[in-house]
């Protein structure tokens, strides 16, 4: 086995890993730094990002506005320390990328423009068009080339995390062209291995998002925080879940159903005039959204598509030109994906899974229970969402982050001295053994029933809305796909180039665990908060019993142990989340 | 539910490790209206053969994983539909010019390394920390370099380029799209620093102005342009050589 020397790992190469290997770079210029991806590193799912990244800068705009607007949006269950950090560093990071080349979208006389997004008091969301992640990510890939202290292993699958003495040692990694193991031996690391959306059906999110980090530091006793709190967006193209941005509705688009309404107005978004008004009607918060959509096709309201349910984003008014300026991804993957022109017709769209509020636990230095692992961006929970992300939050928490797990993983692994290393090579060999013989399993499933298994009843169980029965259903059912997952799935592929069926294999492994995760969290909260909506007897917030963090361990083979912790509150304490209400009209900028 | 047909998906296999030279493998795959030709590789990598081997990840056409030949056209899979091509048979091979590394995926490493060596990073005109803000840009002194922006590097403009086809030390369209994009920028100031790559027998001299480049694009990137541009800064900075000391500015 190849043994790689070197100080810190980043795991994943999107907005988080990338922002984080600078910040180690710039923080310590003689630190090795090895960025492992399994992917290369601009096609990491940052790329699909549209709308744009919040960021103070307007004269009517303050940061105690986006601190509001943030801890409000979360329904008070954010870390309020960390959220205070994190809306004080939002601008210096958009600005950072603006010297490294990132286009941002101008007003005439060449300054930052911003736009509105859901839940937003004031205009906040610095933009590229509506390709703001795609450019943050080129932008910053392009930018670490200048480093050559970061070493890039691209196309390397992170398999585990090793740990020696209650801290980390190193990561064991296949290399995905040969598949050939090789060890990574180290003294910090820094998952940045983003969500875990792939885990349901519908879904915005790329192929690569499949949970690996989380599943990792679980298994090696990080908990998994606030797991339940899974959003749903509430425009995507039904069938394949690809996003329309909610920079659409940023812009004036409108929703309706199939009677041409405008529905939100009876599910507490209302009333419809002045508008726009910030956080009001197409500009309250996904969460909002995509249970007013869930209630509207309960009423029978929803129009009938070949892939399903959908309601009416209808941009028309905006005009063509203002389509293809501001949006000219979306006029485009609306007509490659829907077939529909949106400067003629309405889009048909419905919520899909979009982002994973919860993750990996870490403190305000992005630092794990476990001594030397660090995580940023979705995969982590450091604290800001709570239990419903903002839109154009986690684009600024990619880079914000990032920044400070570079820094501080950088600090650790100054500090730490190594030592002897032959425990960790036979740990490594151990994984070694147990990851081939997956190549020579001759019974069991199918890699995709067990995988559809889990996203069917996760879809049908633990969405929008919630029950104690469905719940357990799902924690029944994922039980059962662990067990069967464990009794072996059976490859057509035995070969160790290239073998993508073997690593999806394993991806779903960490999927399986991660999805645990949700149900069990999802089960014992009972409570309604943000994206956890339950329809059995606890449809109310109960700050009394819940305003509690979830806390998942795991458990070996059983399900996951649940515990809760305490939410930092600072200066904001929970209150009614009201949108929509009476306001002023709002100039769309 | 959508109508299903069944269409033919003929695949290009290769495996590094039994094979001695490629071969097509036939798969017979039922489809909906709304099925891309990725979604019919899926489809055969779930149920017919888990040992189908290519790469893919976002399927709306940004991340740039998936170009493939399909019935000789370089294209990204996600994008390109198993109804236009119905009824006749899809053809699927690796992007031409590429070694192959399994089945439909090529090997990128030569394509990364022309990437990084244009220097694809802004070096500032006018340095200032962070604090000071931000530089101005007109939206018109965006329009400069806009499109060349736009490259998802998926390397369609590879396959289409004959002369990469021919001489593969040529950088090549989407790598000096690039260059030409931080040229082209107006806070940039690293043209000078740029030029080596650009005079160079493998820079914009490589090319033929064939253009099948800019026809291929699934982003409007325009980089026969670009690299006509280059062309004519080239010959500048080439008569500027001998009456200017440290060459054109």
């Amino acid at each position: 086995m190849q043994v790689i020397e070197t100080d810190l790992v980043v795991v994943g190469g999107g907005g988080a890993g990338l922002r984080a290997a600078i910040a180690a770079c710039e923080s310590d210029p003689k630190l090795r730094v090895a960025l492992v991806s399994k992917v290369v590193p601009m096609r990491s799912h940052t790329v699909a990002a549209e709308g744009g990244s919040a960021g103070v800068v307007r004269a009517d705009d303050s940061l105690d506005n986006h601190f509001e607007d943030t801890v409000s949006g979360g329904d008070w269950l954010c870390e309020q320390d960390v959220v205070e950090y994190f809306v004080a560093h939002c601008t210096e990071e958009m600005t950072q990328l603006e010297h490294w080349g990132c286009p941002w979208s101008r007003k005439p006389d060449g300054d930052i423009n911003v736009r509105f997004f859901g839940g937003m008091k004031v205009q906040r969301t610095w933009f590229a068009a509506d390709r703001s992640g795609f450019h943050i990510l080129h932008t910053l890939f392009q930018t670490s080339l200048k480093y050559p202290q970061i070493k890039r292993y691209d196309e390397f699958f992170c398999a585990d995390l090793l740990v020696e003495d209650g801290r980390v040692r190193g990561l064991l990694t296949i290399e995905i062209a040969t598949g050939e193991m090789v060890l990574f031996d180290c003294a910090s690391v820094i998952f940045a291995t983003g969500g875990a959306g792939r885990v349901y059906k519908q879904s915005t999110n790329a192929g690569t998002v499949t949970g690996d980090g989380m599943g990792m530091a679980f298994r090696r006793g990080v908990p998994l925080r606030d797991m339940e709190f899974v959003q749903y967006h509430p425009t995507c193209l039904p069938g394949t879940g690809i996003l329309m941005t909610e920079a659409c509705r940023g812009e004036g688009g409108i929703l309706v159903n199939k009677d041409g309404y405008r529905y939100l107005q009876d599910h507490g978004l209302g009333p419809l005039d002045p508008w726009p008004r910030p956080k009001a009607m197409e500009l309250g918060p996904r969460d909002r959204l995509s249970q007013a959509f869930w209630h509207e096709h309960q009423k029978g309201n929803t129009i009938e598509t070949p892939q399903g349910p959908a309601v009416h984003l209808d941009l028309r008014h905006l005009g063509a030109k203002k389509i293809h300026e501001r949006l000219p991804l979306i006029a485009e993957a609306a007509e490659i994906f829907a077939r529909v022109d949106p400067t003629k017709d309405p889009i048909p769209v419905c919520p899909a899974v979009h982002y994973t509020m919860g993750g990996i636990e870490t403190n305000g230095n992005c630092a794990t229970s476990l001594p030397g692992l660090y995580a940023a961006g979705e995969c982590s929970s450091v604290g800001i969402h709570g239990a419903n992300r903002l839109g154009s939050n986690s684009l600024a928490e990619l880079l914000v982050f990032g920044k400070v797990a570079g820094e501080q993983a950088t600090a650790h692994a100054r500090a730490q001295s190594r030592g002897d290393s032959s425990a960790l090579r036979r740990q490594a060999q151990e994984q070694e053994t147990k990851l081939l013989g997956m190549l020579r399993q001759d019974s069991g499933d199918r890699l995709a029933t067990l995988r559809e298994g889990m996203r069917d009843t996760m879809e049908a169980n633990v969405g929008i809305y919630r029950t104690e029965d469905a719940v357990r259903e799902a924690c029944t059912t994922l039980a059962e796909m662990r067990d069967r997952y464990r009794r072996g799935v059976r490859l057509d592929d035995r070969n160790r180039a290239f073998n993508t069926e073997w690593l999806t294999t394993i991806e779903l492994g960490f999927m399986l665990e991660v999805a645990e995760s949700m149900a069990h969290s999802a089960l014992n909260r009972k409570e309604s908060r943000g994206a956890h909506q339950r329809l059995d007897g606890y449809k109310d917030r109960d700050d009394e019993k819940f305003m509690k963090h979830s806390l998942a361990y795991y458990a070996g083979d059983g399900a996951p142990r649940i515990e809760y912790g305490d939410v930092k509150i600072t200066k904001s304490n929970p209150r009614a989340r009201v949108y929509g209400g009476e306001g002023k009209k709002a100039d769309l900028t | 539910m959508a109508e299903t047909r069944t269409i033919t998906i003929e695949c290009l296999r290769y495996n590094p490790e039994t094979d001695s030279e490629p071969r097509f493998q036939s798969y017979d795959v039922p489809f909906t209206d709304d099925m891309s030709v990725l979604q019919g590789l899926q489809y055969i990598k779930d149920n017919l053969d888990g040992s189908l081997t290519f790469r893919w990840s976002c399927r709306m056409a940004i991340c740039g994983s998936c170009g493939k030949m399909i019935n000789g056209i370089p294209q990204l899979s996600c994008q390109t539909f198993l109804r236009d091509i119905f009824p006749a048979r899809v053809k699927v091979e690796p992007l031409n010019n590429f070694p192959i590394v399994r089945d439909l995926a090529i090997d990128q490493s030569d394509f990364l390394a022309k990437l990084q060596s244009v220097k694809p990073y802004l070096i500032p005109k006018d340095p200032k920390p962070v604090s000071a803000g931000t530089f101005k840009q007109t939206p018109e002194q965006m329009d400069e370099y806009y499109q060349y922006a736009q490259c998802i590097n998926c390397q369609l403009c590879y396959a289409a380029c004959p002369q990469y086809g021919l001489n593969d030390k040529f950088i090549g369209p989407a790598a000096l799209a690039l260059l030409h994009r931080y040229n082209a920028d107006s806070r940039d100031g690293g043209t000078a620093e740029r030029m080596e790559v650009i005079n160079s027998e493998e820079g914009v001299w490589g090319c033929t102005l064939v253009s099948y480049c800019s026809e291929v694009c699934p982003k409007g990137v325009d980089p026969a342009r670009a690299i006509n541009q280059n062309k004519i800064n080239s010959t500048k900075d080439y008569f500027l050589r001998f009456i200017a000391p440290k060459g054109g500015r």
